[in-house]
């Protein structure tokens, strides 16, 4: 039955409580551990149709009639357009539309950041479409753009109120503290990068009808935000996104190119593409903002955490939001005194975007290392002043669903245990040594979500939803869930997604959702139809329906019966057995969380101040794993993705003008097959017993959460030296390699710099 | 005109000088399972094979191929390697998937047994962005299990 509840809804870090219609959830829990196929590796249902190149992304689709668009964007950080031609653009060959200022919302004649759009072009092919930018004549008034976080911030320009928070009195927990550490930590801009760029197509069937092909993370946030700014009926949009080339984040919405796709087709009367390129991708797509953090702890000479503090200041852009940077030091440990305070600093330069674990990934570099800083001042294991300050409930006396951190502590422990190892391996100017750091995420996802299950007289099972799955491998683990509770082999199910109109409403693909989201909907709407076969078989076997269950493809019955499922299926003719299911509630008044841990191996060229990792060694609590192969894909690219962001990834801006001076794979260098370290990964593998029929939580963000630091310690271990910002470049390891051969001079060891 | 050869099938283009074997495989002929990540040849997304050789389709110019015959995703259709790469969940996102495994099917016909060094060098002209990277060098280190 249907219920309307108050519930909370969490998306990347922020709490909504909202009214939301809920059906019950009526399914226990499985038992934990693996069962016939959740808990078992399963590779991609669509995987040789992704291998093969069969797969049709949005890049690959192509309608009869379809113009290509190009969209001019200022090459200034912030300018004012005095004078505009669109008119030799229009005359242009192959151009069936032009759009400027006025015509679409996000053009505009005043850019505050560079590769804003200002003018858009739609023509046979994707050349002429550029060719004909080039004939629009643009006079440019550059005007002074601000680009200083700290100035932002001292201007009072924000993207947002600062969030404060606070708990205790951060100065009487500073003066009750035998040792203080003081540092100041700074993350990079960095970019998402997807392989395929951000694009879309838009079709409409009629003045009011619109269809959108779009790569994207939530085909309903699209769906409705289109039928929002164009004044539409939401049901008269249909958003299709079958595959999709990676978002991490940066694709949960139209985007400007989808609004001036959709403008360019109405006015062409024609099919519009608006394909990003990868130079406008890396501008003006978004990004994870660069931070700085002012952090302060103190402690009881028994490790005892006393105070934590920390300003922080995000360098936003011109628009998006200000994360949760701050949220590590509020969530993860035990301290009585906390003050908190984030800054979204507003600049002409490109907003920011999601991106796996915003703000907590930064916060977790900083924190993290400021708790190493401590433990070496304190002279404690790293690992054992974590083990003090474990947290048991939640700051605001919330009970956790669940939490098994001390369980992935205890795990690491041989992990850990290799440093002294690790370090005896150091030769010549190569310093070798371990660090470790905790991780902190939400990742329970919430109601509402559904699923539909369709069963037909060949015992094929099609789980019919309109989710989407961006390459998180979605499809395999809805298909384990219904083969799980419809007790059917694995290849015997299918899964459907990926069209707004061809399914039921389905959660967005971030924040770490989708199967704890998903999952219990696909598990409910399998249970349903289970319980239609079995009062089929009751009646056909003259059973009572209670002894009945469904079991490796058949119905057993608890007296010794079995029969195979096809002989219900059989009987169905051109009958099919259709099953619904709805995501039920979350845990009233419960957080819930996901915990993790990671142990890092480098080594450090002393000399070059070359860093190599070496070993990454990941333990997560994320609740029951549906498929643990799948898991271990998205530990180990999170791990390859921090290692970019710790490493060699860094968005660079002139800091005269604001241009992007990284627009290109070339100069914004990721990570490739080389640069891979081992990588071991661990599961608590335990249900979280308050949540959902599945007990299942979200894990594409978690393991990028704590490498960074965890990486940064393992530096100190090899070389005593603090590095505090990221990308550790050359320049930065030998800057700190040389503050801590003054300080060792000064005989000051481990003191804090100034 | 001129004409290609992809996958052991003969194609006149019409395609104007300057255009890239990319452009002509993608929108000529349809074959898009080689993908346009960066299109200026830094990602490896649309590899394809020249004569065997693993090559930018995004910065070959079509007029340049000649008689070299082109191998395309397509045309590796059933190659172990495909499977390898599904059984080792070497793909997350898929969209560098067909650039992946056409270079690492032009290594393993070069080096039939490779080792871990040896792909590390080979394939690090192309970028996974989910990551992928431990399992794509066990997906082409147990390729013909």
């Amino acid at each position: 039955m249907a219920r309307l509840i108050k519930t909370e809804k969490e998306v990347e870090g922020r709490y909504e409580e909202t009214w939301v219609v809920v059906e019950e959830d009526v399914l226990a829990q499985w038992p934990a551990g693996p069962l016939e196929i959740v808990g078992h590796d399963a590779p991609k249902k669509d995987g040789l149709e992704r291998a093969r190149g069969l797969a049709t992304y949005t890049a690959d689709v192509r309608l009869n009639g379809m113009l290509h668009a190009a969209v001019l964007r200022s090459p200034y950080a912030r300018a004012r357009v005095k004078g505009l031609d669109l008119e030799p653009a229009r005359s242009a060959p192959g151009v069936h539309a032009v759009v400027g200022p006025g015509d679409v919302h996000v053009l505009t004649d005043e850019p505050s950041y560079p590769g804003q759009p200002v003018a858009a072009v739609a023509a046979d092919t994707s050349w002429q479409a550029r060719e004909a930018l080039k004939l629009i004549e643009v006079e440019w008034e550059e005007l002074e753009p601000l680009l200083d976080p700290e100035e932002a911030v001292a201007r009072e320009e924000l993207v947002e109120e600062p969030r404060r928070y606070e708990r205790g009195d951060l100065e009487r927990g500073l003066a009750e503290a035998d040792v203080v550490v003081e540092a100041e930590y700074r993350t990079a801009t960095v970019l998402h990068n997807s392989m395929e760029t951000h694009q879309s197509i838009c079709r409409w069937l009629d003045d009011d009808k619109l269809e959108v092909w779009i790569s994207t993370q939530y085909i309903w946030g699209v769906r409705d935000a289109l039928a929002r700014q164009l004044g539409l009926n939401p049901d008269d949009v249909r958003v299709v996104c079958e595959f999709m080339g990676g978002g991490f984040g940066s694709k949960n919405g139209p985007g400007d190119y989808t609004y001036i796709g959709a403008k360019l087709a109405k006015r062409s009367g024609r099919p519009v593409k608006c394909a990003l390129t990868r130079r406008e991708e890396n501008t003006a797509t978004g990004n994870r903002n660069a931070t700085i953090q002012r952090l302060v702890a103190g402690a009881k000479a028994d490790g005892t955490l006393t105070a934590l503090g920390g300003e922080f200041v995000n360098a936003v852009g011109w628009a998006g939001f200000s994360p949760m940077t701050g949220g590590p030091m509020q969530y993860l440990y035990a301290c009585d005194n906390v003050r908190i305070a984030e800054h979204g600093a507003k600049l002409n330069s490109p907003p920011n975007a999601a991106f796996r674990a915003p703000g907590f990934v930064e916060g977790t570099f900083g924190l993290e290392c400021l708790l190493d800083e401590l433990a070496a001042q304190l002279d404690v294991d790293p690992l054992e002043l974590r083990r003090i300050n474990h947290l048991d409930t939640d700051p605001e006396s919330r009970a956790y669903s669940s939490k098994n951190l001390m369980e992935c502590y205890r795990l690491a422990e041989p992990h850990w245990e290799r440093r002294h190892e690790v370090r005896a391996r150091s030769e010549g100017p190569w310093k070798r040594g371990v660090g470790l750091a905790s991780q902190i995420w939400f990742g329970g996802g919430g109601p509402p979500s559904y699923a539909w299950v369709r069963i037909s007289k060949d015992g094929r099972v099609t789980v019919i939803t309109a989710m989407q799955d961006i390459g998180t491998g979605t499809r395999t683990a809805m298909a384990q869930i219904a083969a799980e509770e419809l007790g059917v082999p694995l290849d015997r199910v299918e899964v459907t997604l990926g069209d707004s109109a061809r399914g039921p409403y389905a959660s967005i693909s971030a924040g770490s959702s989708t199967t704890p989201s998903m999952g219990p909907a696909v598990r409910s709407a399998a249970g349903d139809a289970a319980r239609q076969i079995l009062e089929l078989a009751a009646q056909r076997f003259d059973k009572e329906q209670r002894v009945l269950s469904l079991k490796g493809g058949n119905i057993v019955s608890q007296d010794g019966g079995s029969w195979p499922l096809g002989q219900i299926c059989e009987l169905l003719g051109d009958g099919q057995i259709l099953g619904k299911g709805a995501r039920g509630p979350n845990p009233t008044g419960m957080r819930v969380l996901t915990f993790g841990v990671q142990v890092a191996e480098v080594a450090v060229d002393v000399e070059t101040g070359e860093v190599r990792v070496e070993r990454v060694a990941a333990i997560h609590d994320v609740g029951r794993i549906i498929n643990p192969l799948g898991a271990r894909s998205q530990v180990e690219g999170g791990i390859v993705q921090a290692i970019g962001h710790t490493l060699c990834e860094e968005r660079l801006i002139d800091p005269h003008t604001g241009k992007v001076l990284t627009p290109t794979l070339d100069s914004y260098r990721m990570p490739t097959i080389a640069d891979v370290p081992e990588i071991v990964s661990e599961f608590v593998d335990l249900p979280d017993l308050h949540l959902t029929n599945l007990g299942s939580k979200g894990l594409g963000e978690p393991p990028i959460i704590p490498t960074a630091a965890a990486i940064a310690n393992a530096i100190r271990d090899a070389t005593g030296a603090d590095v505090r910002s990221v990308p550790v470049t050359r320049e930065e390891m030998l800057r700190a390699l040389r503050e801590a051969r003054e300080r060792e001079r000064e005989g000051v060891v481990g003191a804090p710099a100034a | 005109m001129p004409e290609l050869v992809v996958n052991g099938q003969r194609h006149e283009t019409s395609a104007p000088v300057g255009a890239t074997l990319l452009e002509v495989l993608r929108g000529e002929l349809g074959l898009t399972g080689t993908k346009i990540a960066c299109g200026e040849g830094h990602c490896g997304a649309c590899t394809v094979m020249l004569d065997g050789a693993p090559t930018l389709s995004c910065i070959t110019l079509v007029h340049t191929v000649g008689a070299r015959e082109v191998t395309t995703i397509e045309g590796l259709r059933d190659h172990p390697l495909v499977h390898s790469f599904v059984r080792a969940d070497a793909l997350q996102c898929g969209f560098c998937t067909p650039g992946q495994i056409v270079s690492a099917a032009a290594l393993v016909q070069a080096i039939p047994e490779p080792t871990s060094e040896d792909i590390r060098h080979h394939m690090a002209g192309n970028i996974c962005r989910c990551g992928a990277y431990p399992r794509i060098e066990e997906a082409v280190l147990t390729w013909r299990d």
